[in-house]
């Protein structure tokens, strides 16, 4: 048998399943997106129309829509600085010749990484309950007031946030590490010499030797962030006065709860387009500062 | 700053950095073991008076938690082993069988990489509703039977293979299946075992999909089993830490015994995303 032939049959079964289940629908998602599906197509197609831009331009007047947009966001620009930071700090006090017992340390920093999202929600959902949550009384005996967590619009979202960023920081922490292991130690060796402090050693070798480990991980981050949605799905529903709904909350509601499959097809579109946005800039702005 | 201080900043910040990791986990064991109501006391509990095996009994007895866990674990396992084969053969063919149109079919997967899975959510549950599949195992282990980063992760490691292992072999009259199967696959058997674990973890705790795909509850994985137990249950508390065990503490022990293959993956596949 020649090369060709065996080449295509071992990609043939691969291609198939991508082509199939995750190519295709996603050109179908576009054409969904510019008509009427609903119940009354998935009952009978000849009930489908083509509506040409009316979902987007629909969902663009809703505010629900506007909100979900603002609490992804919100998600995404207080939840990534967040966790890279706790990654980085992680990773560096890991990377430190002080430290002891870091293989325990490594592998306990990073087990919420594996935990199941539904399954920790649920333990933190108790952690955080109002009357017999532990954090409540532990700040109730320290003499600090008490929060509503999960149940004042003001404070689900950041309790969300706390959360993500607890079940996360651990899986950028192990690419951090590598990144700093990376870095030559005599470069730290010559600071040293000429008397530079930690601070200093931080800004002008860490910080510039990460850059490329940075982007990347801030990259796969903020996609990552703003595919929000088994948190608010399993703490809050969504509430409370729909402070939590995110944008993939929205769109499965629209899609699964009340069927209306056209128009959730355009909110996945418009989460796309604008997470392809973001990476788009940042992977601009990342070159713009490199030396030419 | 004296070395000594330094060292006991350093270990001190881990040692709190490592309890807040795995506290949340160990009082999760804790409660599971209270009795009914125990967790709703004031002040909370942290330890049960009378540890009880009550909570893990209503769930296996009444609560189905047995045919949820099967479910997981057929669900899981044959993902793991179908989706395995078929990104192996295909990561294999992309960096060592030459074939015309190679370089573009690959970027053009590298391309969709950037689609956020659930941009083809609703049309996938529109094919597979048309292909009786909606609410059966099918509708969940189907579409994850290959993965492009499956077939991206292979690729980059088989590329490392020496050409003159299949040349020899050729040479000597094998055929490429042979070839596949007794030279490349004993190579390929470090990246196996980590995509293996990937794979494994990723379908155990996949949440979005299984809720949409599965509509009836004796499908359902123990995720959704338990997102759903928990909104009828919501003041069970010690209930729902058992659980909760029962969901975490299969990938955890996984994690746990081959954590270095799963380490070496995480970076092998964040080298490039």
């Amino acid at each position: 048998m020649n090369t060709t032939r065996a080449a295509w049959l071992f990609i043939t079964p691969a291609l198939i399943i991508l082509g199939l289940f995750f190519l295709l629908p996603v050109v179908a998602a576009l054409v969904l997106s510019v008509t009427d599906f609903d119940l009354y197509a998935l009952a009978d197609i000849r009930n489908l129309r083509f509506v040409a831009l009316e979902n987007y331009w629909l969902l663009l007047q809703r505010p629900l829509f506007w909100s979900a947009l603002g609490h992804t966001v919100y998600f995404v620009v207080v939840g990534v600085p967040l966790s890279l930071g706790a990654s980085l700090g992680a990773a560096m006090l890991l990377n430190s010749p002080l430290a002891r017992f870091k293989p325990f340390f490594r592998t306990a920093l990073f087990a919420p990484v594996v935990t199941t999202v539904v399954a920790v929600a649920v333990i933190w959902r108790y952690l955080f309950n109002t009357k017999y949550g532990l954090i409540n009384y532990a700040l109730d005996s320290i003499g600090m007031p008490t929060v509503d967590w999960l149940g004042d619009p003001h404070w689900a979202m950041p309790t969300i946030i706390l959360f993500a960023v607890w079940k996360n920081f651990g899986y950028n922490m192990i690419i951090f590490m590598a990144g700093l292991q990376a870095i030559p130690a005599d470069l730290y060796e010559a600071a040293r010499i000429d008397g530079a402090s930690a601070w200093a050693q931080f800004r002008h070798i860490t910080l510039p030797m990460l850059k490329p480990t940075m982007l990347m991980v801030s990259i796969l981050t903020v996609s990552g962030y703003f595919q929000l949605f088994a948190e608010p799905y399993v703490m809050t529903e969504g509430g409370p006065l729909q402070s939590t709904t995110s944008v993939l909350y929205l769109m499965y509601e629209e899609g699964f709860k009340w069927w209306n499959l056209g128009s959730a097809s355009a909110v996945a579109f418009i989460l796309f387009v604008i997470m392809f946005a973001v990476t788009a800039a940042m992977l601009r702005l990342s070159k713009r500062g490199e030396p030419a | 700053m004296s070395p000594r201080i330094a060292k006991a900043i350093i270990n001190g910040l881990l040692f709190a950095a490592a309890a807040i990791a795995i506290a949340p986990l160990l009082y999760m064991v804790s409660v599971s073991f209270m009795t009914q109501g125990e967790a709703s006391s004031l002040p909370p509990p942290v330890l049960p008076t009378h540890a009880t095996l009550a909570n893990y009994r209503q769930l296996f007895l009444n609560a189905g938690m047995g045919r949820y866990l099967f479910n997981s674990l057929l669900i899981s396992t044959s993902i793991t082993v179908i989706s395995l084969a078929f990104n192996l053969m295909a990561g294999y063919a992309f960096a060592k069988l030459e074939f015309k149109g190679r370089a573009r079919l690959f970027q053009l997967l590298l391309g969709a990489l950037v689609i956020p899975a659930q941009v083809a959510m609703l049309p996938l549950f529109l094919l597979l509703k048309y292909m009786g599949l909606v609410n059966t195992y099918g509708a969940i282990i189907v579409p994850a039977l290959a993965t492009i980063f499956g077939v991206f992760l292979v690729r980059q490691y088989a590329s490392g293979i020496p050409d003159d292992l299949m040349e020899a072999a050729r040479i000597d009259g094998a055929g490429e299946f042979r070839i596949f199967a007794t030279i490349i696959m004993p190579l390929l058997k470090p990246i196996m075992v980590t995509l293996a674990i990937f794979t494994f973890l990723a379908a155990w705790n996949d949440f979005m999909w299984p809720l949409i795909a599965l509509t009836g509850q004796e499908h359902y994985t123990l995720p959704i089993a338990l997102a759903s137990l928990s909104r009828e249950h919501v003041q069970d508390s010690e209930l729902m830490m058992a659980g909760s065990v029962v969901t975490i503490l299969p990938v955890l022990v996984l994690f746990l015994a081959l954590q270095r293959y799963y380490l070496e993956g995480l970076l092998l596949g964040s080298v490039k995303g």
